[in-house]
């Protein structure tokens, strides 16, 4: 089973989104970077389906060089080799960057019986590439996915509604974007980060289109200013809040 | 005209279709509605939410949901129509659609919008990092399609004629191909993370999951439900149903109860709607307690306990 994932570089922001002079970007200097969280587990379904029914994983990402960092990283896990599309490091809008996954797709030349990704990104959030290049690649597509198996050529995806799970079967090959608690990632071996080493990273160009959906500027929306009650952590704070939930509601 | 994709769950209506129908008024006063299903359990509600025609796109794939028939059939009304702008609630399933409609236009789409004006270009605000970001963007387009954020804007009641219009939209093989075929799981007898008004919450301060038996000492008191953090799932020690945040459950409960979470973007964006938001965490300047309208400083091992032993006498109070 040759298993493609698509992964994006994204800021490990943590707690604070602080922007560029310009406010076109968030300010990376004084930050990490990691993979969009989704994909993590997109990486690891796709390791463990190989592992299953052998084949090989294959990385995609679409951005500059530095993807290099985290791709080493998916590698030392398990995945087999990577492609980096390179741009001019400029944000491309959703189109875009599904058509430009597609050209690399093709590029590459390799068939996928699967393509993953992740349901949506953590940065931009569209929740539309994956849908776009199943478009692109005339094949069906499963969003949102939080339980997946194959047989026989058949994917059988889980996506959660309430307490519920929903139930999608498609025939390979397929698109399916995939949601953080499909799996829980393991941890890159030192065996594992030694091979990673020697595994194919090879680039490939590609030419962004010109943005439809253009970015004018990034804003920190306004916290609400909250007098913030401070209570000890004993009897008197426990009977603060007990009449705090009472006003709430919460308690009869 | 704007043209609104209304989501429901077999006849269920999902409430995030009205404020999409709020937001289409608001642009222009000409909206209609179009509904992949039988509309017969909502049409009244769409109505009185301001839907002058309500479109039903009828095939025998739209008796569960099938996100890229119906996808299609949007995007066949909308040829048909030519409406200045398709809008839909920004749920999974919303911008699940609409990125199927975009995709078959070959057209933009903007999901999670706070503002949307139309014009050349067309001008946007939408949410970034969960909502912790905002972008203001513009949108080169005939035609724009854009989902609305949840919540973002009141559902509110207007006269609309409610016209029932059927149409047979024509789909391929493929575009019925994915659709549900299975159910798992019935609804479980508790209240679910996204439905509960109280949420008692904890992250990495619990110090592992032996700890959140107090979290649910606390929420059955309060008739709530238990919540963590993401790396309490990457942990292992909740399963990932519990997950509130941007990967997880975004949740607006009345009440909102977090014990040893930092409060990174990553889970304010699944929390920063709650209407009250308490904070019990060692350290003073984590974000959560700054954005907390209640910040208890302290041990959580040590007030849970004493809190709950509160709570619990205050209950069993007439």
């Amino acid at each position: 089973m040759e298993i493609l994932v698509c992964i994006k570089r994204v800021p490990a922001v943590g707690s604070a989104l602080i922007l560029t002079d310009d406010s076109m970007e968030v300010d990376t200097r004084r930050l990490g970077f990691q993979l969009s969280p989704h994909e993590e587990n997109a990486v690891e379904a796709a390791v463990q389906l190989v592992e299953l029914h052998g084949g090989a994983v294959t990385l995609l990402s679409l951005g500059t060089q530095e993807a290099e960092e985290q791709l080493r990283e998916q590698l030392a896990i398990g995945a087999d080799r990577a492609i980096i599309a390179v741009t001019d490091g400029t944000e491309p809008d959703p189109q875009a960057t599904a058509t430009a996954l597609v050209e690399a797709i093709r590029a590459d030349g390799a068939s996928f019986d699967l393509v993953l990704m992740g349901s949506e990104s953590a940065d931009v959030g569209g929740y539309q590439t994956g849908i776009r290049v199943a478009h692109a690649l005339g094949l069906p597509v499963v969003t949102n996915v939080k339980g997946l198996s194959v047989d026989e050529g058949v994917a059988r995806c889980e996506r959660a509604v309430g307490s519920e799970r929903e139930v999608f079967t498609v025939s390979l090959p397929a698109v399916i974007t995939v949601r953080d608690g499909l799996n829980i990632p393991r941890y890159p071996s030192v065996p594992g980060r030694i091979k990673a080493r020697k595994k194919p990273v090879t680039t490939h160009e590609v030419t962004l289109s010109a943005p439809r959906v253009v970015k004018q500027q990034l804003v920190v929306p306004p916290a609400a200013v909250k007098g913030t009650v401070q209570l000890t952590p004993d009897a008197a704070g426990a009977t603060a809040l007990v009449e705090a939930f009472r006003e709430i509601g919460v308690l009869s | 005209m704007i043209l609104v994709h209304i989501d429901h769950d077999r006849g269920v209506l999902d409430p995030v279709s009205l404020q999409a129908l709020t937001v289409a008024r608001s642009l222009d006063g000409d909206v209609h509605a179009v509904v992949a299903g039988d509309p017969a359990p909502f049409a009244a509600e769409l109505a009185a939410h301001g839907a002058a025609v309500i479109h039903v796109a009828d095939h025998p794939a739209f008796s569960d949901f099938a996100p890229q028939a119906t996808g299609h059939a949007v995007a066949q009304l909308a040829e048909r129509l030519s409406p200045a702008a398709v809008l839909a609630g920004g749920t999974a399933r919303g911008n699940e659609v609409l990125a199927h409609a975009a995709a078959f236009l070959d057209a933009p789409l903007v999901a999670d919008c706070t503002t949307i004006t139309l014009g050349s270009p067309s001008r946007v605000v939408r949410a970034r990092w969960g909502g912790n970001l905002l972008e203001e963007a513009t949108v080169d387009a005939s035609l724009l399609l854009a989902t609305v954020l949840p919540h973002a804007v009141p559902a509110e009641p207007a006269d609309g004629a409610g016209t029932i219009e059927a149409f047979a939209p024509e789909l391929t093989d493929a575009d019925v191909a994915v659709r549900v075929v299975e159910r798992l799981g019935a609804k479980a007898a508790g209240v679910t993370l996204a439905e509960a008004k109280t949420v008692v919450s904890g992250g990495r301060g619990m110090g592992g999951p032996e700890s959140f038996s107090m979290l649910e000492d606390l929420a059955a008191i309060l008739g709530g439900t238990v919540g963590c953090s993401r790396v309490v799932t990457s942990e292992g020690w909740r399963p990932h149903a519990e997950q509130v945040g941007q990967t997880g459950t975004k949740v607006a409960p009345d009440l909102y109860i977090a014990c040893g979470i930092s409060g990174a973007t990553q889970h304010l964006a699944g929390c920063k709607n709650s209407k009250v938001l308490v904070a019990i965490n060692t350290d003073p300047t984590a974000p959560m307690m700054q954005v907390a309208d209640y910040a208890v400083v302290g041990d959580l091992h040590a007030f849970l306990p004493v809190l709950i032993e509160h709570a619990r006498a205050a209950a069993s109070q007439p």
